[in-house]
């Protein structure tokens, strides 16, 4: 299984560390990782904000970098979404029909096509999983509080298989944490307000940790707990899969 | 034009400087939402209700023409005088010239967002007719001078304090009174009076069913009903995206209606009004507004298959810690910033940005619209139209010029990493809005990118 890892810009030069846990859980379950080097942006911060017609040239050297895989896989919801939905260059617009379709998130990649049940880590905390909106609503990692349907989270089953995690819902299940690209600068007030929000929520479970599939919605997070002087972390959960490894 | 892109968020800001207040605003809306969601999932069949529905609009838009027709000619068999209006001005002067024409000065109206939408209080205020809004919450921000902050809840910005300061005010009330009983009766008494006098009823329309040419008014007061049966001229408002088929399509709608708006299994009065009853004069008016203008917009049509529940109000996290009044614009929240950029761009262009396209609204609509994506659409519209900024513009084409090479996004990449490290003062500033409120994520002395070279190449 070739499969391609794409690190999205900010997490490639903020964040490597999930990074590297998204590289070492993939290599672990078997996948044969490529990483292109010369990846760099999707172009979703342009398009959010209006300007997708200036993200052109992004989407080209995505394609460049990313074409002929049979999976290109990322440990962000939000990257993938874009992707999915956004991918487009005239000139080899036949490659960017292939890749919308086989880009995934990494839950949706370990649940759906690796086929994953137990990956054998170990992470003895109280952890509260934030869903982020892009990878619940656009992806459908996990059903939704607005729908009518069965219940189901693809990041809740990986985390339940999790030696000695203790996993906390918080009462707003799914809402927002108030990231949204641009909209955590343009609207910084609502945004924090939003942050805050989500953080009093995981706070009532007593939680150590808040974990998620997007590490933006977890910067944001971050940011406004250490702003508090919060004991809570954040911690992608690519990370925590890659806590203590021994496949069974 | 940079102040026009930052109107909402400055207005948000505002609201949010009154913590208590904004708590209590986003816990009322989401006691709402919650019992939305009770009432949907008490329903297995919700999500097929929701298919039909969007699927009968989508039906009606694409045959709009044909129905309207239709509807006009019932309408008038059944003996009602039929209006075209094609904007919110021809929709006041024409109600003003019926009211005129049966010198009527005092004027009762149920809740309806399109006279909202027109201005029509106003106007007809300023022609010497006295117009009372009879919904309680309506009644409330007409008093205090306000628009409604909401579709279905136009006063739930405020608290029981504000109304009873106003009521004091107002209709002269025992001061910090506080209790919500005595309030409502208080308005009750003088609305009833209201009723007594009134010359004439002005309502606006739920749904407008073609194959009858009747009209479907949904209130949980009654009001439009005791309005429409005291005065001798009633006066029915829509917007021509009120129209359905047939009336055997009204069960559907009216089950989503209420579960959307307010999580009841259906609203305490759906009232149909076919003809005038004995004496009493029947006038409805189609009022366009640019509704055929969005109509022709590919990506925004679907807007028009609005049944202005609110569901997507009580839902938005944004709108929730905003308020209805940053939104500047008669419908308020997701729905209303994908309505008003059609209106007037330039006025609106910041709307479709008060969001951080979470996708909760597209889930909670009761008739499917996309609306999150409408979002996403209008915005690149609105920087294409040259309402952005020219700075905003600048550091967009900055930004796609770099990310799109490889060698030169790695470079900046390093450099502004080991800015962030030796220099945090030039990042951790005032000027920079994240830092407000955020601590800074730390710049590692590694991307992942650097470390892959070393390490796996």
């Amino acid at each position: 299984m070739k499969v391609a890892l794409f690190i999205p810009c900010y997490i490639d030069q903020f964040f490597p560390k999930v990074a590297i846990a998204t590289l070492q859980v993939l290599e672990k379950v078997g996948c044969e990782v490529f990483y292109p080097v010369n990846q760099t942006c999707c172009g979703q911060p342009m398009a959010n904000a209006g300007y997708a017609s200036l993200a052109n040239s992004c989407n080209k050297n995505f394609i460049q970098n990313f074409y002929g895989f049979d999976y290109i896989v990322s440990p962000s919801g939000s990257c993938v979404a874009h992707v999915k939905e956004h991918l487009h260059y005239k000139p080899r617009e036949k490659e960017a029909a292939i890749m919308r379709n086989n880009v995934y998130e990494l839950t949706e990649f370990l649940t759906d096509v690796v086929k994953v049940v137990n990956v054998g880590a170990y992470f003895p905390h109280k952890v509260g999983l934030h869903t982020s909106c892009h990878g619940q609503r656009m992806l459908g990692l996990s059903s939704m509080s607005e729908r009518v349907g069965p219940s189901f989270s693809k990041p809740e089953q990986l985390l339940n298989e999790v030696k000695g995690l203790q996993l906390m819902r918080p009462a707003r299940v799914d809402e927002c944490c108030g990231f949204g690209g641009t909209f955590c600068v343009t609207e910084e007030a609502v945004s924090v307000r939003m942050g805050q929000d989500r953080i009093r929520d995981h706070a009532a479970n007593e939680v150590e940790y808040i974990t998620g599939g997007d590490v933006s919605c977890l910067m944001h997070l971050e940011g406004i707990l250490k702003r508090q002087k919060s004991r809570i972390k954040v911690v992608h959960i690519a990370e925590i899969l890659n806590t203590k490894w021994s496949i069974k | 034009m940079e102040h026009k892109i930052k109107d909402h968020s400055n207005a948000a800001a505002r609201f949010l400087k009154d913590e208590e207040r904004a708590t209590w605003h986003d816990e009322t809306l989401w006691f709402v939402r919650s019992k939305r969601d009770k009432a949907a999932q008490q329903l297995p069949e919700w999500e097929s209700l929701r298919e039909m529905a969007s699927g009968i609009k989508a039906h009606t838009l694409s045959h709009l023409d044909k129905y309207l027709l239709a509807f006009e000619a019932k309408a008038k068999a059944n003996g009602v005088h039929v209006h075209w209006a094609t904007d919110a001005e021809e929709h006041n002067r024409i109600v003003y010239s019926i009211l005129a024409k049966h010198k009527a000065k005092n004027v009762v109206k149920s809740k309806s967002m399109l006279t909202e939408e027109c201005g029509l209080n106003h106007h007809l205020e300023s022609q010497g007719i006295s117009v009372v809004d009879t919904d309680l919450g309506e009644y409330i921000v007409q008093l205090r001078k306000e628009q409604p902050s909401h579709i279905v809840l136009p006063a739930i910005h405020l608290k029981k304090e504000d109304v009873s300061n106003t009521f004091h005010e107002c209709l002269q009330t025992e001061k910090n009174n506080f209790d919500p009983a005595y309030l409502t009766n208080s308005a009750r008494i003088v609305l009833r009076e209201k009723f007594l006098e009134a010359d004439a009823a002005i309502t606006g329309v739920n749904f407008a069913v073609a194959e009858t040419g009747s009209i479907v008014i949904c209130t949980n007061e009654g009001n439009a009903d005791l309005g429409v049966h005291s005065a001798p001229l009633h006066i029915a408002c829509m917007g021509i995206e009120k129209l359905i088929p047939k009336a055997k399509h009204l069960g559907i709608f009216l089950r989503l209606l209420a579960r959307s708006a307010t999580g009841q299994p259906i609203t305490s009065y759906s009232s149909h009004f076919r003809r005038p009853r004995k004496g009493q004069e029947m006038h409805i008016v189609l009022v366009d507004n640019g509704r055929t203008q969005q109509l022709g917009r590919k990506d925004f049509k679907d807007s028009l298959k609005c049944i202005r529940c609110g569901a997507c109000l009580n839902t938005c996290p944004v709108y929730r810690r905003s308020g209805g009044h940053s939104y500047h614009n008669s419908v308020a929240g997701p729905i209303g910033a994908i309505l008003a950029p059609n209106l007037d761009m330039r006025k609106n262009a910041d709307l479709p940005f008060a969001s951080t396209l979470c996708g909760s609204c597209t889930n909670v609509c009761p008739v499917k619209i996309n609306i999150h994506e409408q979002l996403w659409s209008w915005r690149q519209i609105l920087m294409k139209e040259w309402y952005g900024s020219p700075a905003k513009k600048a550091s967009m084409k900055a930004m796609a010029f770099v990310l799109s090479r490889p060698r030169m996004y790695k470079l900046s990449g390093k450099i502004g990493r080991k800015i962030m490290q030796w220099l945090p003062g030039l990042v951790n500033n005032r000027l920079n809005p994240w830092h407000k409120n955020r601590e800074m994520p730390q710049a590692p002395r590694q991307s992942f990118n650097e470390w892959y070279e070393k390490n796996k190449r």
